[in-house]
């Protein structure tokens, strides 16, 4: 999933300042799930910022409402309703879903309460680690099923680094090294061969170096 | 100037602290009139949002009072509430209402004296801190829901 956590509701209250009239919208994907934007956390926010206001004896109107996927235009559609409700518009959503928002309704702010951080998954109830860095040429095959891009601190293809000590990574002795724990899988599965293997430069264009990119399914695309 | 009573909202889980505020009363031990008692099956089913709107619309402190740890019925939702009761306090926090408004209390069912006790102190610390500033505010804020949602 996509991770991302409340921003400060002082920076908040910031962006909101010069506006009464408050949409706040949520998502009812990966924000619900790391639970930074979905149903409950509106709520929530909508009530401190209502508050946070009234104790300065100023008012603010919110409308809440959580789409069930913000980052679909098909659902953006359904704030058409409520829009004309509010003067600006508080996303609770991870960017992409901000950024649909503000693409379907030109003329009104829209602002971002959350900092997306990360596609991760689910370490413990309310632990969430990254885990994939959506490089575009997934090696996971290669690597134990252990990402060397999202989990060593370097990227490195061909690791461990001298840092490497007793598991942890250098950066810090909360953090697995990500090549203990694919040097220990690929061990699990027989594979110890496999790690002798120089993997080659990787290729950085099918990742954000190439720039801004999309996936057209001709079969799909309409 | 009319003294400024405090209002109280205190959820209080069936199995304990409900039992002992009965207990209380059975035990004819007198308890401040401030606060009110929302029963609930457990503290683990009070979230976040029920202690916020209770401040929103107007209550000046909100305990919530579960078993004893370990004690739970339902095996942890006294540990959960207290986890969103430090939660909602940073957040209060955050918007500079400051985290005394809310306490999480533990008793069992058989403490009527301590819910009393608790009952008691916890309204005159609300007291000492005034009444909720939101309290004061101007009519004409709104909430709602959007049709979609
Ligand atoms: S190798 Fe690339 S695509 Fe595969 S998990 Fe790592 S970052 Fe993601
Ligand atoms: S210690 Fe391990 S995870 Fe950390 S940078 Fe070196 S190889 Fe990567």
């Amino acid at each position: 999933m996509i991770t991302a956590e409340r921003k400060p509701l002082e920076e908040i209250l910031a962006l909101i300042e010069p506006y009464d009239r408050i949409l706040l919208v949520g998502c009812n994907e990966c924000v619900t799930v790391c639970a930074a934007g979905g149903r409950k956390e509106v709520a929530l926010l909508s009530s401190a910022l209502q508050m946070a206001r009234m104790k300065e004896g100023k008012t603010l109107d919110t409308v809440e409402t959580t789409l069930e996927r913000q980052c679909d235009p098909e659902y953006v559609e359904e704030l058409v309703a409520s829009i004309d409700r509010a003067d600006a518009v508080l996303s609770m959503a991870c960017g992409c879903g901000v950024q649909e928002v503000a693409k379907r309704f030109k003329e009104k702010p829209v602002f971002p309460a959350v900092n997306t951080k990360f596609m991760g998954a689910s370490e413990r109830q309310g632990v969430w680690a990254e885990r994939c860095q959506g490089c575009g040429d997934c090696l996971l095959g290669l690597t134990g099923g252990i990402c060397p891009i999202a989990r060593c601190s370097k990227r490195l293809l061909n690791g461990p680094c001298g840092g490497s000590s007793n598991g942890k990574c250098e950066i810090n002795p909360d953090v697995d090294c990500a090549w203990q724990l694919i040097w220990d899988r690929l061990k699990a599965l027989g594979l110890e061969s496999r790690y002798e293997d120089i993997a080659p430069p990787k290729d950085w264009r099918t990742s954000r170096d190439g720039g801004p990119r999309r996936i057209i399914r001709e079969d799909l695309a309409s | 100037m009319k003294e400024f009573e405090p209002v109280i909202v205190a959820f209080c889980c069936h199995y304990c602290a409900y039992t002992a505020a009965d207990m209380a009363g059975t035990m004819r031990l007198s308890y401040p009139p401030n606060v009110k008692i929302i029963k609930v099956p457990c503290t683990g089913k009070v979230g976040g949002v029920h202690i916020m709107r209770a401040l929103e619309k107007g209550a000046d402190g909100v305990i919530v009072a579960g078993c004893l740890e370990g004690d739970c019925h339902f095996k942890d939702g006294n540990v959960k509430a207290a986890k969103r009761v430090s939660y909602v306090q940073k957040l209060l926090d955050e918007i500079g209402m400051g985290p005394e408004r809310v306490e999480m209390v533990t008793l069992s069912a058989g403490m009527g004296e301590r819910f009393a006790r608790i009952a008691a102190e916890f309204t005159e610390s609300v007291r000492a801190l005034g009444p909720n500033p939101v309290k004061e505010a101007p009519a004409g804020r709104a909430r709602a829901a959007a049709a979609s949602s």
